[in-house]
This record gives structure tokens, sequence and C-alpha cells, in this order.
């Protein structure tokens, strides 16, 4: 198991949003984390990369308790989220940016190579690398976004709500090169609103209900369970 | 955007560029041409063979500032311009709004006159030491203790963001300058701390050479700048340096990039307060006496205000805000002179003050509003800076 999560709770302020969550994600896996608007997805990836605090509970990362090491030392130990909102250098170049993913790394020659494989994944970015970030489109910073969270050369890639605000044609496109990269070598947790795509496209998944998972198996059970279907997938 | 500010864009670049493309001894020497010509602006004989023509009035050319001493005024440009090379590293850089940078200034400068004045506290009441320590040795002294203030400040403040950062630091300036007015057994309250100390050195006839002529001082510091601008510059190229770009333009994706965000934060906190107070105590070896008048707000408002009017983040910016927003109320103050401007107009009966002397603020004031309209990136912008800015703009209001 890659990453276990042990019940964990989280608040902001006063208001619980996290009432004691526990999942896991095999290595080599997709898992996808699906639900509503506020139903606390995204809460769990920051909860997992460490940009907040858990309240209690525990986060395994191979083995070894995470929920007290800090955000920028658990990108070292191997884990690295795309933001939402794709949070992009908007003044840095497209290379700048992807430069930026590889900062806690100092082997050189191994740099350009990732960069090279994030440039053949991404032909885009390619075109654009001179380009600051702030000026790209918004499917192009989604690629940027996941770009650069691979030049960290995590073991856990986390994706948060990649297909968010981008036309039909690219969303297929993002999760085309999401299998791709999971077909690599990289093990996937991502968080999404487009049930529809995440499913198809997930091992496993879990479905989230106001701080609470209500559903868990397959990405294919899931995708025929009628409850689901009425909730996520507009299917009556 | 129209065709024609997208060639004034592309011309501009051009100027930059082409000078980084002309081969490196040709760069070299007209970086030392000019900064020859910067020792030599406080001296008449510079503008005086010249040649231009000595306009009507008292003064020199145009831009030699004959309301005051015109090297006194560059001296206090030159602690300025280190001023905003200090709040550059820590806004321009870092993005952190400090409102209360001249506290460190104070800080600084009060280390230099607790040390090198015979009538300090120290001395004459509490008996730390004999006599007082000469300027040179209070000046590492009066960095690091700026230093310490600011990370002391930063530790448990670095953690808020944005606004909050803002009053905290804007209360620490506040705070230092009522303590230094109302503090009595030491900083010695409103009566101030008289005979500092100056930086050493004599002439070969035995006077000494930091006096009453300010042109040594600007000298001095003059010298610092450039000091202080070669190790900015190595520390903005660093991988610091791209921590601090990655902080500023979004401190969360920065953290998930690993960057240790607090840290850096605040190493950019205490190189700046370090410079500030650098600043401070080269002050304090030319003003003779430290008080807490000098500390005003207003002070580190002007600070901001040069930083953002030369450009956030660009060396060259934060030199040329501190230079102008010195110089400008002070030419404004001898331009009347030159140009033979009224001093006193009568309305209704009612004389009313209109001399460039009484109006300079206003006049500066005017000028800031109209530069921050027509060139929010400020006059010499970094270029990212400035990208990040149409970013910003792009989010507030959508423009086609």
């Amino acid at each position: 198991m890659l990453l276990e999560i042990d019940d964990i709770t989280l608040h902001y302020g006063r208001i619980q949003a996290l009432h004691g969550i526990s999942l896991h994600v095999n290595e080599g896996e997709v898992v996808a984390l699906i639900g509503a608007n506020g139903a606390g997805k995204s809460t769990i990836m920051r909860a997992i990369s460490g940009l907040r605090a858990v309240s209690s509970g525990a986060i395994r990362f191979q083995g070894e308790d995470i929920s007290k090491v800090r955000a920028d030392l658990r990108v070292a130990r191997g884990i690295c989220q795309a933001p939402e909102g794709r949070g992009v250098f908007p003044g840095m170049t497209v290379q700048e940016n992807l430069e930026m993913g590889a900062y806690i790394r100092r082997d050189h020659a191994a740099i350009a190579q990732d960069m090279e494989r994030v440039y053949g994944l991404f032909p885009r970015l390619l075109e654009r690398r001179k380009q600051a970030g702030g000026t790209l489109s918004g499917g192009e910073q989604q690629m940027l976004a996941v770009g650069r969270a691979l030049m960290a050369r995590p073991k856990l890639l986390l994706l948060d709500e990649p297909s968010m605000g981008l036309a039909p044609m690219i969303i297929q496109q993002i999760f085309t090169i999401i299998t791709e990269i999971n077909q690599q070598g990289t093990t996937v947790l991502l968080v999404e609103q487009n049930a529809q795509q995440a499913l198809s496209r997930a091992h496993r998944a879990y479905v989230l209900e106001t701080g609470n998972i209500v559903k868990e198996g397959t990405g294919a059970d899931l995708l025929h369970d009628p409850a689901v279907k009425a909730a996520y997938l507009g299917v009556a | 955007m129209t065709t024609e500010t997208v060639k004034k864009q592309r011309w501009k670049l051009n100027l930059r560029d082409r000078f980084q493309d002309l081969p490196l001894p040709a760069r070299i020497t007209a970086m030392a041409v000019f900064v020859v010509l910067l020792y030599l602006l406080p001296t008449k004989a510079f503008y005086e063979n010249l040649g231009f023509p000595i306009p009507m009035g008292s003064g020199y050319l145009p831009f030699y500032t004959t309301g005051s001493d015109m090297a006194g005024v560059l001296f206090q440009c030159g602690y300025y311009i280190l001023l905003a090379l200090g709040l550059n590293v820590v806004l321009g850089y870092a993005g952190l709004l400090d409102l209360g940078f001249f506290g460190f200034f104070a800080v600084g400068a009060y280390t230099v006159a607790l040390l090198t004045s015979p009538e300090s506290k120290l001395i004459t009441e509490y008996n730390w030491f004999e006599s007082p320590w000469p300027w040179l040795v209070t000046v590492p002294i009066a960095i690091a203790l700026a230093m310490l203030s600011g990370v002391l400040l930063g530790w448990p403040t670095l953690r808020l963001r944005g606004d909050y950062l803002a009053i905290v630091t804007l209360g620490f300036a506040e705070i230092i300058r009522i303590v230094a007015k109302n503090q009595d057994w030491i900083l010695n309250g409103d009566r101030g701390i008289p005979s500092v100390g100056h930086p050493p050195g004599t002439y070969s006839n035995g006077e000494a050479i930091f006096e009453l002529d300010f042109a040594p001082y600007y000298w001095l510091v003059l010298t610092v700048i450039i000091v202080v601008i070669f190790l900015i510059r190595n520390l903005a190229n660093s991988r610091v340096g791209r921590a601090w770009v990655a902080i500023r333009e979004d401190e969360d994706a920065a953290e998930l990039m690993g960057v240790p965000t607090f840290k850096f934060k605040l190493w950019a906190f205490a190189i700046g307060a370090a410079i500030g107070g650098l600043s401070g105590s080269l002050w304090a070896g030319q003003a003779n006496f430290v008080n807490s008048a000098t500390f005003s707000l207003e002070n580190s408002i002007l600070v901001l205000a040069a930083v953002l009017l030369g450009g956030a983040g660009s060396i060259g910016g934060a030199i040329l805000g501190g230079f102008l927003v010195i110089y400008l109320p002070e030419w404004l103050r001898s331009v009347g002179d030159v140009f033979g401007w009224p001093t006193q107009v009568t309305v209704g009966g009612i004389h009313i003050d209109v001399s460039p002397t009484s109006l300079r603020f206003v006049i500066f004031g005017a000028l800031l509003i109209v530069v921050m309209i027509y060139r929010p990136q400020g006059l010499w912008p970094n270029r990212r800076r400035a990208a990040e800015l149409k970013d910003r703009q792009k989010e507030v209001a959508p423009v086609e």
C-alpha cells in the first residue's frame, strides 16, 4: 500500500470539513475521488499534500505517518500535487514553471530527460516554451500544472480537478495523458467532478458526501451503480 | 492591444536587449564610465566643465538643486536608494508587503548612536564601556541587530498573509518610534542622542574626511550601494531567488513544489532588514544627532513609494525610485529660481503661496498618481513582475 489514510478529521476554524475519512491507494493504481461541490474532495488533497494540517488521524505514506511532516518535505518523499485552479506561476515561462517543478532535485541530467518526457506528453507546451504561464489558455495551463508536478518525479501524483473549466475535447486529452502517465509507472490519486471520465479511467474510486465516504468500489462498478448514476452521472 | 503599443514595447525591449547583446568589454566600459560620472555628481566642477549654459539665478545646471546642498541631497538619495533596495528584496522579490520598513533603519541608527556617542547612557550611566566605540565597528553590529529584529518580527508574523502582514509591520515601525520617543532610561526620549560618531579617515593635512562636507558621505554610500547591488543580484539569480519568485507568484503552488516557504520568507525579511539597518547606520554616521522625530511613518511610506514608482522586483527600479522620491521634491525647491516661477498669487485679497518649494509634495504626489495610472508596473519594471501584473488585471477586469 503506497498511501493509507486512517480515520482523519479536519477543521476549518469551527467547521468540520472531514468526518473520519479512511481510504488507501495501492502502488500503480489510478484512484478517483468523486463528489459534489463542498463534499471535501479538495480538502483531502490538501491534507495529503500538507497544505492543511489534519485534526486527528494518520496519513501513512509507504508505511510512515507523514501527517506531521511539513508540506515541502512531503514533496521530497514523493508526493506531488497539481493544485486546484491550476496554480501555474503566471510570470514564469513554461520552461521556468517546469524547472520549478524539479526544485527539490539536483540531478541535472535526469531533470533534462524528464523535461523531454513532459514535452513529449504535451507537445503544446514545447511550442509555448518561452511564453509566460499566465498567457496560456486554460487547457494549456492544466497541462503545464500536470507536467510541472511530474517534474518532481513523484511516486504519488495528486490531481485536483484536472478537468475544471475545460472543453470536452481537452478533457479527453488530459485523461488520456493521465492514463499514459499511470502506465509509465506513476500512481495517481485524482479528484473529479466529471464522474463519467474519472470512473471510466480509474481502477478504484471513492464517493464523498459532506466529509464522509459513502461508497467505494472499482471504477466500473460505481459507473453502473444506480445511486451514483442518479447523483453524479445525470442518468435517471 | 493596439499595434502601436506593441511596437513601443518592442522598441523598449530592444533597448534593453541591445545593451545585453553588446560584447562584455563594451558593457563593462559603459558601466565604468557611468559609475565614474556618478562619483563626480556632487562636484561643482563636473557641472561647470560640461559646458552647458548656466541658467539664470544662482545655480548651475537646471538639475542641480540650488535650494539645498547638492551633495547633501545626493547623500539622502543614497540612503533612500539603499532602503529601496532592501524593501525591494522583501516586497519586490518575496512579495511581502512591509509597511514599516523604516523601523529597521531606526534600529540601525540607534545602535550606532548608542555605541558611538560619548553621551550615550550606556557610558554615562551604566558604565558598560569606558569610551565610545569607533563608527566602523558598530556598523556590523547595527546590521546584525536589524537582521535580528527582522527575524523576531518575521517569526510570528510571516505565517500571516497579505493585509495582515502589512498591518503588523506598520505597527512594528510605530512601536519603535513611540518607544524611542517616550523611553528615557537608555534612548533618552525626545532629547535624543547627540555627538554620534562619524566614519573614520583623515586627509593628509590631518582634517577629518567625514565632517560637515556631504560629498565624502555620498561617495561612501555610493560605494556601499554598488556592493549591495552585486550581492542582491547574485542572490536573485540563485535558488533562493527562484524560490522567492515562486512564493510571490503563488505561495501554495510554491509549497507544493517543495519550497520551504516560511524559511525563505524569513530570509527575505532578514536580508531586507539588514540592508535597512545598514542604511540607518550610514545615516547616523552623518547625522550627528539621533532622535525619534526622524522615524515617522511617512518615511516608510516614502520608501514604499520609491519601490513601486521605480518598479517592484527590479534593482534598477529601486535605484531610480529611491533617487526620485528624494531628488524630485528637492529639485522642485530650486526650480522656481531657475524658471522665474511666481512665489505668490493673490486671489480676492488672499495671498496664496504657490512657490514650488511649498508645493513640492503636492506636485510629487500628483506625479506619483499619474505614473501609477499610466504605468502601474513602475518606471523601470521587472519583466516578470509586469507579466504577473497583467495576469492579475485579467482576473479583476477581463480586457479584450
